[in-house]
């Protein structure tokens, strides 16, 4: 069979099968577990509808505990354990005082904080800036357009686009890097090898990041910004505000929630930041983070307690901010 | 003493389509200037353009004789209130009322002595640390208000203040209203809306607006019993004036004007004999008819009766003409259906139009 003929049949045949459930199901509910019939129809419809939602969710709940509780308590039993040819061996906490110990994990751990502080800050920054501005002009959807394109660009893709700009040749030949290029326009000695340079190859990296996250800030944000109710923002014109203050004292605190969603939402990605370190420069020159350092222990140094162990720390991490911003986009949506 | 002017005000969008033109006013100190009219008459607009929210497209605005185009909204001394109330959400009452205080750089002290006499009067001392959303929609519209007051502005704005309000608190934010503009007699206050009972009210003159332009400026009663115009004549009053077709059939210190019936309406409005043989619109208010048994000026079956106790509307079917025709009669009077009734009119109440104008 042809393949593209396969793949339709097969995309068919699964939400078929996805729509037949719950037409079924809920046909069974009602027809043939608890009938709308009969001396007990009362009760019985009263029971389907409170059966009913879940039913309903239990597809959703099932790929959920498969696919995300049972990894989570897995990775958990993982870190505690040591893998062996004939079996896997308790070892406690052994892994994690491995892990304490490696100078690597730490370099790991002060890189994510240094994401943490930098990304989400001016990420939401300029995609806030970005909002305010091109909502004024003509052409502003046209360059929402520009800004937001790359986020539609996989993390890899843009990796590789500005391991292109950030790129070195020597100094006799034409600098393909846009970087170099500018360096040596406005008087640098030698073309550089930017993403080898401690401390600022983190940044280096960091930017890419930036230019990705600030569309989706400013996306959310200028719907934010657009449901400001504009009464509120004439009336501060009458009371005599100026730009700035109508800017920082009535439009930036009526969307602070917004904010604060979009700033916890990138600090998550942030955390879990993994394809533009291994691309670019995979964790050397100083620029390892947590993910990419499970990934070395996991995957290249086959160290299942180690690897396990870092994930488990990743997600402590992330955890609390994002019951954090669970809770506060339910509050948000009421 | 603030006197606003309106020299030949026009205002039309960016692709031409005209929303005001040739809006001339004088308001004195102190007035308080009702614009009325339907929807989408450009009423808000004008109300706008005065605060400096909306450019004037042409002609002139002078605030106590300055030359107000391009001054910017808080410059011109003025303070508008709402129909959305406009609340700064994410600030407490008692910060919404000095906001603008604060922008100006007031002192701390005058700011709370203004803040608290504001909420003083009106009763807002309990919920000065509350925010917007934690309270209701009357309360809100006078946060609204007392923001406006805490700045001392030498003209008020209200742009339909109370539309978002139900019935009762319609009524009573009306009261309010009215009492602070008593209790400020030197300022000016310019109000915005649709509803003919505010504007009757409140207005020590009402400004009808509609097609675009100025249709007649007066004092509610002047507008009530000397209307300019058919709109403004059906637009006051409600329900509205009945209008019947005719000919004027003799001038003179009296018109008669023959209706399609062969009705005599006499009118004591003075014509000349160049009148004579015009055709025109008589105009009778609903209230202005009354049974009688003689010489009648109209004659309908009444189709409808809606008995409010106080009175009684007739809704009339008349024989030669389809125009829906109302009459609004003392006490109650049920048993009128459908039957064959006889109306008359004072000649002091019969208005003439000739070409939609009034020939007063």
């Amino acid at each position: 069979m042809h393949p593209a003929l396969q793949g339709l049949l097969t995309i068919t045949s699964v939400v078929a099968v996805c729509l037949s459930y719950y037409y079924l199901s809920n046909w069974f509910l009602d027809n043939v577990f608890l009938p709308a019939r009969g001396k007990y129809s009362n009760r019985n419809i009263n029971l389907a509808n409170q059966i009913r939602p879940w039913l309903f969710m239990f597809p959703a709940l099932l790929i959920l505990l498969v696919y995300l509780a049972y990894p989570v308590l897995e990775t958990l039993r993982l870190s505690l354990t040591e893998r062996h040819a004939y079996g896997d061996e308790w070892v406690g906490l052994a892994n994690y005082a491995q892990m304490i110990k490696d100078q690597k994990f730490w370099e790991a751990v002060s890189n994510n904080m240094m994401w943490l502080a930098i990304v989400p800050a001016l990420s939401t920054g300029f995609g806030l800036l970005a909002a305010h501005l091109t909502d004024r002009i003509g052409w502003g959807n046209a360059a929402k357009s520009i800004i937001f394109m790359p986020m539609a660009i996989s993390f890899v893709g843009a990796a590789v686009i500005w391991k292109l700009v950030y790129d070195a040749r020597p100094i006799d030949q034409d600098q393909i890097g846009l970087l170099n290029a500018l360096y040596l326009f406005f008087g640098g000695d030698a073309p550089q090898t930017w993403i080898t340079k401690p401390f600022w190859n983190n940044l280096l990296l960091m930017v890419v990041l930036i230019w990705i996250q600030t569309g989706f800030a400013m996306v959310i944000l200028s719907a934010a910004l657009r449901n400001i109710p504009e009464e509120t923002i004439e009336a501060a014109i009458l009371d005599g505000s100026n730009p700035w203050q109508l800017f920082f004292r009535i439009k930036v605190p009526q969307i602070k929630g917004t904010i604060l969603v979009v700033w916890t939402t990138i600090t998550i990605t942030v955390l879990k930041v993994f394809d533009i370190v291994f691309a670019m420069t995979n964790g050397h020159w100083n620029t390892q983070v947590l993910a990419n350092y499970m990934f070395d222990k996991l995957f290249r140094a086959n160290d299942w307690g180690v690897g396990s162990a870092s994930v488990m720390v990743l997600m402590l991490l992330v955890t609390p901010i994002l019951v954090w911003n669970v809770n506060n986009a339910r509050k948000e949506s009421q | 003493m603030t006197q606003l002017k309106l020299i030949s005000l026009e205002k039309s969008y960016n692709n031409g389509t005209p929303v005001l033109k040739n809006v001339s006013l004088d308001i004195q100190s102190g007035e308080l200037i009702v614009f009325v009219g339907p929807s989408g008459c450009g009423k808000s607009t004008l109300l706008r353009m005065i605060a400096g929210l909306e450019q004037i497209t042409d002609g002139t605005l002078e605030i106590d004789g300055q030359y107000m185009n391009d001054m910017p909204a808080s410059k011109r001394g003025i303070a508008m209130v709402f129909q959305s109330y406009a609340l700064y959400p994410h600030l407490t009452v008692r910060d919404n009322m000095s906001f603008a205080l604060k922008i100006a750089k007031y002192k701390q002290s005058d700011i709370d002595a203004a803040v608290s006499k504001a909420a003083k009067a009106l009763k807002l001392e309990d919920y000065l640390d509350r925010l917007p959303k934690e309270l209701s929609g009357g309360q809100r519209q006078r946060v609204a208000i007392g923001r406006a007051i805490v700045r001392d502005p030498k003209v008020f704005l209200f742009d339909e203040p109370l539309s978002n309000l139900d019935a009762a608190l319609r009524v009573e934010t009306r009261i309010e209203i009215a009492r602070l503009k008593e209790s400020m007699p030197d300022r000016t206050m310019i109000y915005v809306t649709h509803d003919q009972v505010e504007a009757m009210t409140l207005a020590s003159r009402i400004v009808v607006l509609a097609n675009n332009t100025v249709e007649q400026v007066g004092t509610p009663l002047d507008l009530y019993d000397n209307p300019d115009n058919e709109f403004v004549a059906q637009f006051i009053g409600s329900p509205a004036m009945n209008l019947l077709p005719g000919e004027i059939v003799a001038t003179g210190k009296q018109t008669k004007v023959k209706l399609s019936d062969n009705c005599v309406a006499v009118s004591n409005i003075v014509t000349s004999e160049s009148d004579l043989g015009k055709q025109v619109n008589v105009g009778i208010r609903p209230e202005d008819l009354s049974l009688t048994e003689d010489d009648h000026v109209l004659e309908a079956v009444v189709d409808i009766t809606e008995a409010l106790g106080e009175y009684t509307l007739l809704y009339l079917k008349h024989v030669s003409h389809a125009a829906n025709l109302v009459a609004k009669v003392p006490g109650t009077h049920k048993s009128l259906r459908n039957k064959l009734i006889k109306f008359i009119a004072k000649p002091s109440k019969i208005h003439i139009f000739h070409d939609g104008i009034s020939m007063r």
